[in-house]
């Protein structure tokens, strides 16, 4: 019966060390502590038991040097715990500069995966070993959370945002991926698998799916048919601000701010465009709420990614590889 | 050993008059303390049923013993009833409603009116929540998180909401009640620092509750107004954040759980004194430990969302703050182990409960630890690690504290003893059922298993059946005090004024005591735990 039961997650990426590092610390610090207070309550219930009915205890009443040293010397632990544990987190903050990036988006109760050569992917999550990976997540519906076990990585992914998580697998192999936020019905049904390959394979799987094209190239049908071209020009005639090279730059707002163009800028200005208006323009572009799909809204930013500041300013490069890019975030 | 030389008086509180209306229109402090005995313990039982479902249906990893939709109310309704009709109310109602106005020499609470009212409004915030259960339940979860619980569920969450938003304000009256008592009531002599802990404890949650509760009351207004009319607070679609809601539900939520653990300190401090027959351990350290938790309670709320979008730098800071709320907690573990040192240490029921109190405490207490090093609370939260560390605060630190200070208080407050056997047995069953159960799950946790899975992988089943028997375990360690408590209060010998041996004013008055407490008002002349060398007894 306990052959086929784990009592230790596996680890598969560089993460999960550093975490479990720190876990085993915990583990130490906290298995000292239970024995101490454990082994002294025993050892002074059997040594001090009440050996005659009326017995007291020794009058004692305090002990100034004890109380300091036991507030300073867990204070003293604490700390090191907090560093540690902060410069793990940091780590799983910052994702990498260089990373290869897939789109996320969870409903009830399923999660979407976009890889940006275009792959489509459900509940299931193809990923290279040895690359580091980032997941700009979010949700169409309900807070979700995605969490894969073997990599010690889980963020919520929460609807309106861009959550970014990021990890390196380092073998091979099928992971659980599970949703961690309470999302209704069907949450403990919200699961899947992330399925780690070697770059050979990785490539053959790549090159096996995708008929519709790179993300960014829906994202460019998308923007005609929207008949966002008419107002978004890259000649600098149109109504609308020049999207070319766009995206990673500092723009100033009318109210004199200044904003780093993001995914979640972009999201923002498709569907609510009167939030944050350039500098030097009007507020004019009508909303796409209720127009645009999440997962439509991921291919115009991918396609707003792909507009490379071009010199001739003749339109934005079409069909080229944005596989990976370098994120100026 | 004190033995009662005189006979308790023939008229004493309890049969100070028979009819319904002498429980129902009371303004006895110790009636009053019995009504909410009664009702908290409806609510134990009924949480617990659900309890015992859920564990049942997680004896197997397909979920095949209630459907989705069922299980997700279960867990819902277990949380609400045992957070907001239980664990909430529980100490600070019942032992604090019959300790307080007695342990200062008191006649009453400062306002036994309002002590009722409190009554009835908890009462009007049950039935609501009843309601909900009974029209088919709510299935949010306890934590209520939006935008499901204004969007997306179609179940029962204004009338609970309503149930909450009503019982916050019995809470809010009866820490009032409390504050207002201990200032201005307590007998001559009776200084801050010659107060039992307990009084303290209840203090610092009395602060707690007058301050924080309108928090929640207004959190889950809005979660029904938004579900009426769709404000949009928490909806992105219309400029609304979800997490806003977040930040507000454990800004009370959060203190909350010192509401629920800060009496049962309190109770710990009585019984290992009595329990020792010596003053605790540094006894300033103790009472301002409590004020301490009560005040860092309130600041550490946000590592309930390390992982919910929060910014790097707020969760730093939020983690660094919650490293520092153990620190009083440890003080206080500390102080009670020491103060065993040299004792007269019993080896009664009350004092099980509190060896079993501060073992469990004690790893609840740690296992926060991780919880607070946001690089494995990544990991660890939303999983059954969170699942078990809060039922080691809650179950192994509160209900054990409850039962302990049930058990020291029982002869005061029926004028009876129990069966000392049995209730060894029981406080034993309910240690090993009780770590059966939630040990387990730790391992699950850091395993990977969320938190609210119907149907889990199938390699987890060994460790959830090992937890499902725990359960069970408990469930009958419970059922066992029920019995032999009942069964003392026709059968059980007389327990005389002082059954313990241990000071404290409570302990000077006959059991139970008359209406008013005492026959005439004590003069305190002495400091807490006052423990004498036994010459001719020490009775001041």
């Amino acid at each position: 019966m306990w052959s086929g039961t784990p009592l230790f997650p596996e680890s598969a990426s560089t993460m999960a060390s550093r975490v479990d590092a720190l876990y085993f610390f915990l583990l130490a610090v906290s298995v000292f502590f239970s024995l101490l207070i454990a082994g002294l309550i025993v050892f002074y219930a059997v040594r001090y038991r009440r050996r005659s009915p009326d017995a007291v205890g020794a009058r004692i009443h305090g002990g100034m040097m004890l109380e300091i040293t036991w507030t300073v010397v867990p204070f003293l632990i604490t700390l090191v715990m907090f560093f540690w544990g902060a410069s793990v987190y940091f780590a799983m903050a910052r994702p990498p500069d260089e990373t290869l990036n897939i789109y996320v988006v969870g409903k009830q109760w399923m999660w979407k995966f976009q890889h940006l050569d275009g792959q489509r992917e459900i509940n299931e999550l193809h990923v290279p070993v040895g690359r580091d990976i980032k997941l700009i997540t979010t949700s169409e519906d309900v807070i979700h959370d995605l969490f894969v076990p073997a990599f010690r990585v889980k963020a919520d992914v929460i609807p309106g945002r861009y959550v970014n998580i990021w990890f390196r697998a380092t073998k091979p192999g099928r992971y659980r991926l599970f949703c961690a936020e309470y999302c209704g019905t069907r949450h403990s049904g919200m699961t899947g698998d992330v399925i780690v390959m070697e770059p050979s394979d990785y490539q053959a799987w790549l090159s096996g799916g995708a008929p519709e094209g790179s993300l960014a190239s829906a994202g460019a049908k998308l923007f005609q048919d929207l008949a966002c071209n008419t107002c978004h020009r890259p000649d600098a005639q149109g109504r609308g601000p020049v999207l070319e090279g766009l995206f990673g730059r500092t723009v100033r707002l009318q109210s004199g701010e200044e904003i780093t163009v993001d995914e979640a800028y972009v999201r923002e200005s498709i569907l609510n465009p009167a939030a944050k208006i350039t500098a030097g323009f009007q507020p004019i572009m009508p909303t796409f709420q209720g127009l645009v799909t999440e997962e439509q809204l991921l291919e115009l930013i991918e396609y707003v990614k792909s507009l490379k500041a071009l010199p001739d300013a003749r339109g934005p490069q079409r069909g080229t590889r944005v596989g990976v890019e370098a994120q100026t975030r | 050993m004190v033995t009662s030389t005189v006979l308790a008086p023939p008229r004493h509180y309890l049969n100070d008059g028979y009819g319904i209306k002498s429980w129902l229109l009371t303004r006895d402090h110790k009636r009053i303390a019995l009504l909410y005995l009664a009702s908290v313990t409806i609510f134990f039982f009924v949480g617990g049923a659900m309890a015992v479902l859920i564990r049942l249906d997680l004896a197997t990893p397909v979920g095949d013993l209630v459907s989705d939709e069922t299980y997700n109310k279960l867990f819902t309704m277990h949380g609400v009833m045992m957070v907001f009709f239980f664990l909430i109310p529980v100490i600070p109602t019942v032992l604090g409603n019959f300790l307080v106005p007695i342990m200062i020499g008191a006649r009453d609470l400062a306002f036994p009116k309002i002590n009722l009212l409190s009554w009835y409004i908890y009462v009007i915030g049950g039935l609501f929540t009843l309601y909900a259960l009974v029209a088919g339940g709510v299935d949010t979860g306890w934590t209520f998180y939006t935008p499901f619980s204004t969007v997306s569920s179609t179940t029962n969450v204004i009338p609970t909401a309503l149930g909450i938003f009503v019982t916050g304000f019995s809470s809010i009256l009866t820490g009032l009640n409390f504050i207002v008592t201990i200032h201005r009531m307590r007998a001559p002599g009776m200084t801050w620092f010659r107060m039992p802990l307990f009084l303290w404890s209840t203090y610092a949650t009395s602060l707690i509750n007058v301050l924080a509760t309108p928090v929640i009351a207004i959190t889950v207004l809005l979660i029904a107004a938004e579900r009426v009319f769709h404000f949009g607070f928490f909806d992105p679609r219309v400029g609304g954040d979800p997490v806003l809601f977040q930040h507000l539900f454990w800004f009370y939520s959060h203190p909350a759980v010192y509401i629920m653990v800060l009496p049962a300190m309190g109770v710990i401090s009585e019984l290992v004194a009595a329990g020792c027959r010596k003053p605790v351990f540094g006894y300033s350290f103790v009472a301002f430990a409590s004020l301490a938790i009560a005040v860092l309670g309130f600041l550490v709320w946000g590592h309930h969302m390390f992982v919910a979008g929060e910014s790097v730098y707020s969760a730093l800071i939020f983690s660094i703050l919650s490293f520092l709320v153990a620190i009083p907690s440890a003080v206080k573990v500390f102080n009670w182990t020491a103060t065993m040192y040299k004792g007269a240490v019993s080896w009664e029921t009350p004092m099980l409960y509190a060896y079993g109190f501060i073992g469990l405490f004690t790893i609840g207490g740690l296992t926060g630890l991780f919880l607070a090093s946001i690089g494995v609370d990544v990991h660890v939260t939303d999983t059954y690690f969170v699942i078990a560390h809060f039922h080691y605060i809650m179950v192994g630190g509160t209900i054990m504290g409850y039962l302990g200070g049930l058990h020291y208080w029982w002869p005061k407050i029926s004028g009876r003893l129990y069966n000392e056997g049995l209730a060894k047995l029981s406080a034993g069953i309910i240690f090993v059922g009780f770590n059966l159960t939630f040990f387990p799950q730790f391992v699950l946790g850091y395993l990977g298993m969320p938190r609210r899975y119907h149907a889990y992988p199938p390699d987890f089943q060994v460790l959830n059946v090992l937890s499902s028997a725990g359960a069970s375990i408990l469930g009958a360690g419970y059922l066992i005090p029920m019995v032999y408590l009942m069964w003392s209060l026709r059968y059980g010998r007389l327990a005389g004024s002082n059954p313990w041996g241990a000071v404290g004013l409570e302990w000077t008055t006959a059991s139970p005591p008359p209406t008013e407490n005492f026959t005439q008002t004590p003069l305190v002349s002495w400091e807490a735990y006052d423990y004498q060398p036994p010459v001719e007894g020490h009775v001041a």
